[in-house]
């Protein structure tokens, strides 16, 4: 439970880096920290203690099943880190780019849009 | 062999064949681009009425195996989707000759037709969420594909907050399989059915609840999630800005909605956090027609005016889905539900062929005057007579004018919303219509009546290929509302029972 508790404080965080800082760079880092907090979880999700590489061979001990691990998860958090990848790319290069144009990371200063 | 798994291999084939033959084939994205997009909006059509079909990816049934489910309602918005992306394509060909770098912008283009099609067909709450990243990180390239600095700040907008909702929808498909121990749709639902089916829901199923709509009501701009919207759509070029809010907000938003809380969670008769769901749901969607009606009306910036108007009209597809849900949840009379669900889905449709038009002709005004500010047009009847008609047809049609299709899906959903007995909610609503009507009159007066003034002087008419998708949305507008006793009933009224019979969905996908 205590695992789980601490992963939610870490998307916490990520969230209130996005929200309360203006630096971009910060932000981007923030939502880093976000995704990297649901990584966390779906890896616990599926971590088990004393666990084994789930390969079933011939002749194999029933019993032994049991001490799978679950694979999914793991699926999961490689497919996830992979589109975290592409949105982080994006993310930089359209900070470089608001770089360029304002000559400053502060996005107070470049925010115009009302929003 | 079913045609469902060809909605996302054609559009991601392209995605990825564009940007190569471009290396030395400057017309690549133009001619593979329009003939997959046609391909696939011929292919939608032709699935109309169509029986519902499951495809087994890799022939492996689905518990373990991925499906591809296409349904009554997949197949409305697949017909959404892909006609209002190929009338959008049609018209970037002409209008995107502005821009460079224009392979990228093709591939991106199939990029998100691809991701949106993926979202409508698929079978797996993972998948679900693979595709909406695709469409997602789509749509952010191309709100900032100007990079100027205010594309540049709207895109960098959209994709925090839209990245931010990823992350709560990702959060939700992990509680989802950790509870459930599976990412299949319809087997998780059977398992929430059969093992929660008691008066109160599992707590950690309410966090993925909560986490799912705060997720797919930031990627459908509800208020209060809506702040990202009225910079990205108006930043973006204008067929992308049509494509955003004519269907991207619906596939990844509403239909999500719909699809993960009508079959995954189901609405269930007597059960509490069910109602308390419905009614957030019918709580975001009247904040959302309030704010975005009367924000549109002090808009002078005719693209951001449009943008509003998309939040309201939003919230009325969610209305007439959350009236539905919270009769299912009442345990109400089931025909009432259907008849606010179908209502929502109406206005779906509806808002779909306005909005993308509106959009699409607020692209041609400013290309043919240069400027996108209100007060510096008039008179846009005499110079641009056929862009001037088809916007006129589209805004009554969003205003609830009666003969055109917008006013019949507004009348079921408040109709069902006074039979529902939320008699508030509707008034609210009827008088937001009336607001509604008002901003459209003022585009009316402002932009396309009176004398010819300002920028509009030197305004011609745009070329053919952007004046003709205008004319086929405009046949729409009018055409959804005349024709329905003819031809919506046989698009709509499955996708209404795909929604209200959840047992079906799970029979269809587990056999």
């Amino acid at each position: 439970m205590t695992v789980y508790f601490l992963c939610v404080v870490l998307l916490t965080m990520g969230l209130y880096c996005l929200v309360a800082k203006k630096n971009i760079v910060k932000k981007v880092i923030g939502l880093i920290i976000m995704e990297y907090a649901v990584n966390l979880y779906l890896i616990i999700i599926g971590y088990k203690r004393g666990g084994v590489a789930p390969v079933i061979e011939r002749g194999m001990n029933p019993a032994a099943l049991e001490r799978f691990v679950d694979p999914l998860p793991q699926a999961l958090v490689l497919t996830s880190i992979v589109i975290g990848l592409g949105v982080m790319a994006l993310m930089v290069a359209m900070c470089l780019r608001l770089y360029e144009k304002h000559g400053t990371f502060d996005m107070s200063q470049i925010s115009k849009l009302r929003g | 062999m079913n045609a469902v798994p060809l909605f996302v291999a054609i559009p991601l084939g392209a995605a990825f064949l564009i940007p190569l033959f471009g290396l030395w084939w400057k017309k690549s994205g133009e001619v593979l681009a329009t003939l997959s997009t046609l391909v696939l909006a011929v292919m939608a059509i032709s699935s109309i009425g169509a029986p519902a079909v499951t495809h087994h990816m890799g022939g492996w049934a689905p518990p373990v195996g991925i499906a591809l489910v296409s349904d009554g309602l997949a197949i409305l918005l697949l017909i959404a989707v892909n006609v209002i992306g190929f009338l959008c394509l049609v018209y970037s060909l002409k209008y995107m000759q502005v821009y460079s770098g224009l392979p990228k912008y093709y591939s991106l283009f199939m990029l998100m037709v691809a991701g949106m099609n993926g979202v409508v067909v698929s079978g797996d709450l993972f998948n679900l969420y693979v595709f909406l990243e695709i469409a997602s990180i789509a749509s952010y390239a191309l709100v900032a594909f100007g990079v100027e600095a205010d594309e540049l700040e709207a895109g960098f907008k959209y994709l925090v907050l839209g990245s931010v909702a990823s992350v709560m929808i990702l959060f939700a498909v992990g509680t989802v399989y950790a509870v459930t121990g599976t990412l299949n749709m319809a087997d998780a639902a059977r398992e929430i059915s059969t093992r929660f089916g008691g008066p109160e829901m599992n707590p950690a199923l309410l966090l993925a609840a909560a986490l799912f709509l705060m997720g797919f009501s930031l990627k459908a701009a509800l208020v209060p999630f809506h702040a990202w919207l009225p910079d990205a759509h108006p930043s973006a070029p204008a067929p992308i800005s049509a494509m955003l809010s004519g269907v991207v907000i619906k596939s990844l938003g509403v239909y999500a909605i719909c699809r993960v809380f009508f079959h995954v969670f189901g609405f269930m008769p007597g059960v509490t956090s069910s109602v308390i769901l419905a009614n957030i749901m019918i709580w975001f969607s009247v904040l959302s027609i309030v704010f975005g009606g009367l924000l549109a009306v002090g808009q002078w910036d005719l693209k951001r005016l449009l943008a509003y108007s998309s939040v309201g009209q939003i919230g009325y597809v969610m209305l007439g889905i959350g009236v539905g849900a919270r009769v299912l949840a009442t345990g109400g009379p089931r025909s009432l539900a259907g008849l606010a669900i179908l209502g929502g889905l109406f206005h779906l449709l509806n808002h779909a062929a306005f909005k993308s038009l509106l959009f699409l002709a607020s692209g041609a005004i400013q290309q043919a005057t240069g400027t996108r500010d209100m007060k510096q047009m008039g008179g846009l009847k005499e110079r641009m007579p056929i862009t001037a008609m088809t916007t006129n047809i589209a805004a009554l049609s969003i205003a609830g004018v009666p003969p055109f299709a917008g006013f019949w899906s507004k009348l079921i959903i408040i109709f069902a919303a006074v039979k529902a007995g939320l008699l508030v909610v509707s008034f609210i609503a009827i008088a937001m219509a009336f607001v509604t009507l008002v901003y459209y009159v003022k585009l009316q007066r402002e932009v396309l009546f009176g004398t010819v003034r300002g920028a509009v002087e030197n305004a011609r008419e745009v070329p053919a290929l952007m004046y003709v998708p205008l004319i086929i949305l405009a046949i729409f507008c009018v055409g959804f509302g005349l024709l329905y006793p003819v031809l919506g009933y046989r698009i709509l009224e499955p996708a209404r029972d795909a929604l209200l019979n959840g047992a079906e969905y799970i029979k269809l996908v587990l056999g």
